[in-house]
């Protein structure tokens, strides 16, 4: 996802504090590293992963960011980042507010469930959508709560939470999503791209 | 003990104030190095033992004729690479391999210290640690590290000199020694103590040693730093040199033969007052009581990079401990890394073969010395 990396990496200003919460291998962090002068910092649930990271001299701790996140004081960092990770957590919503305590913005990135070949996956055969984004069965994913970028959209507006930015990405194409073209875009991408603050 | 081949050792003659109010004047401070300084000088770095360690890290300790405690670690081409860094390691103060401890004889008496030897901490250990930097001429290390009290010599270290390194690597360890730490550590004392050779820590004096007392001591905590499920899968139930149970108080079990024969070696290189001195300080280290309560405070003035690493199965100084350290750090936007090794090893495992320990840990700081 070459492209989502690159719209996040747009997203965050030049010498800003960044904490990306379930950072993987750290390949986004490396990304951030190389492109922007900035200070990163990252969490990861993984031991494998963790240990791959620490191992390329990134600042990352081993841990849960459903647990782990109150370590964090308050605005303690400028930008969030928390590339499809979102519908991993138990708690989503806590998450969410966990995110905008710690950071002033947080960029959440959705692989979008309302993508029309997930709908028509499940219209036509019957069974839980797998798709490029979302290999897994139904009964070993990792992702227990998938949305949509409608979802999400709908998600932020209900609770105030301020939309700066939201994009569609689709075949590495990115366009913007606003009220009128909501309901495209949710049919139509496969990734919904979110810069959301408080 | 045979204590004056090969051994490295400098003379400090800046008076060193202790914590216990008592000050210290032209003491040895005994150390080695390995590899060698490159002419940046940016590669040195400094390693603290733990409590039955020395300065011996690697290659052959002369004194043993064993591989030095950390030669896992550190050699050429190991994860600390000679070939590469400059490795400094000194016997703390209150050790019994060249450096001011209980074993010297004290110039005004004409006899050997005991426990007339002033009680140290940990914060006097890297204090007086801190004097090789100027001899070695070294203005800013590349890195400290250490595992269990090496680790704490690391957090006091950075806490005392903010900006003489540049990453930090303490080990399975704790900012504070738990009840259950100084309860062990009671459990050894009282046991040398018990030996009626130690004589009230004046047993040098009189050609005695308290050889039983301490190998209890030794049997007791080495089994703080193995894990049941280590010690079940090597040692189960399974029987010495016998086919079946003797009905006797003879070490029926490996396990039993294996502890007493861990007792027995350490006497030979281990003295029993050092034991006492140092198992004291670790139980009186407590950063987070130095800062008020605020272990944070400790690290606030530091732009030293940090990685913290624990191990599964260590219940001695658990990861729950490493991570209070973690935390206190995150809380003041302090660049720290933390790991945690899954092994069954227990709190050995940093001194063992646990390869992905000694990857991450040798890719970390190869990768913060290009970070340059």
């Amino acid at each position: 996802m070459k492209q989502e990396f690159k719209i996040i990496s747009d997203f965050i200003e030049k010498n800003s504090r960044v904490l990306d919460v379930g950072c993987g291998d750290g390949t986004l962090m490396e990304f951030l590293q190389k492109n922007k002068e900035i200070d990163i910092r990252g969490i990861e649930i993984s031991k494998v992963n963790s240990q791959k990271c620490v191992s390329k001299g990134l600042t990352v701790i081993e841990g849960d960011a459903e647990k782990d996140l109150y370590q964090f004081p308050n605005s303690s960092f400028d930008f969030v980042i928390l590339s499809q990770t979102l519908q991993a957590f138990l708690n989503p919503e806590i998450v969410i507010q966990e995110l905008l305590r710690v950071g002033k913005k947080a960029i959440v990135t959705v692989p979008n469930f309302g993508f029309w070949k997930a709908r028509l996956h499940l219209l036509i055969k019957g069974t839980m959508p797998i798709t490029k984004n979302l290999p897994d069965e139904w009964y070993n994913t990792p992702n227990i709560h998938m949305c949509t970028i409608k979802d999400f959209y709908k998600f932020c507006h209900d609770r105030d939470i301020k939309l700066d930015k939201a994009l569609a990405l689709h075949n590495e194409k990115s366009s913007f999503i606003n009220e009128a073209n909501l309901n495209i875009k949710n049919l139509s991408a496969e990734l919904g791209i979110f810069l959301i603050e408080k | 003990m045979n204590k004056n081949i090969n051994i490295k050792s400098l003379i400090i003659d800046k008076p060193l104030k202790l914590d216990c109010g008592q000050t210290i004047n032209n003491f040895p401070l005994a150390y080695e190095t390995y590899g060698s300084l490159n002419e940046k000088k940016d590669n040195a770095i400094l390693v603290f033992h733990a409590l039955t360690g020395d300065q011996f890290v690697s290659g052959i300790n002369p004194i043993t004729k064993k591989d030095g405690w950390w030669s896992y670690a550190v050699g050429p081409g190991k994860a600390i690479d000679t070939d590469k860094y400059f490795v400094i390691c000194a016997n703390v103060i209150g050790g019994c391999l060249g450096s001011f401890g209980p074993s010297n004889t004290n110039s005004e008496t004409n006899k050997i210290y005991g426990t007339t030897f002033p009680v140290i901490t940990i914060n006097d250990m890297v204090n007086a640690q801190h004097n090789l930097l100027e001899f070695l001429k070294i203005e800013k290390l590349f890195a400290v590290m250490g595992g269990s009290m090496g680790g704490m010599q690391v957090l006091q270290f950075v806490s005392n000199f903010p900006s003489k390194a540049k990453i930090a690597i303490p080990i399975a360890c704790t900012s504070s020694h738990s009840a259950q730490n100084i309860a062990f550590n009671e459990l050894g004392r009282q046991s040398i103590m018990a030996d009626a050779n130690w004589l009230d820590g004046s047993y040098a004096n009189q050609n005695k040693n308290p050889d039983k007392g301490l190998s209890v001591a030794r049997m007791a905590a080495h089994i703080t730093y193995l894990s049941k499920n280590g010690l079940q899968e090597k040692f189960g139930r399974k029987l010495q040199e016998r086919d079946d149970l003797k009905f006797s108080f003879d070490a029926d079990f490996q396990i039993e033969s294996y502890l007493r024969y861990q007792g027995s070696v350490f006497v030979d290189r281990f003295d029993a007052n050092s034991y006492l001195y140092i198992t004291r300080a670790m139980d009186y280290f407590d950063l987070t009581k130095e800062y008020n309560g605020n272990l944070s405070k400790a690290f606030e003035k530091t732009k030293t990079k940090f990685l913290l690493i624990s191990f599964t199965s260590d219940w001695l100084y658990p990861t729950s401990e490493n991570k209070e350290i973690v935390i206190a750090l995150n809380a003041i936007g302090a660049d720290v890394a933390f790991v945690e090794i899954e092994s069954d090893k227990g709190h050995d495992s940093f001194l063992l073969d646990v390869p992905e320990f000694l990857n991450t840990l040798k890719n970390y700081i190869n990768n913060s010395y290009l970070k340059n």
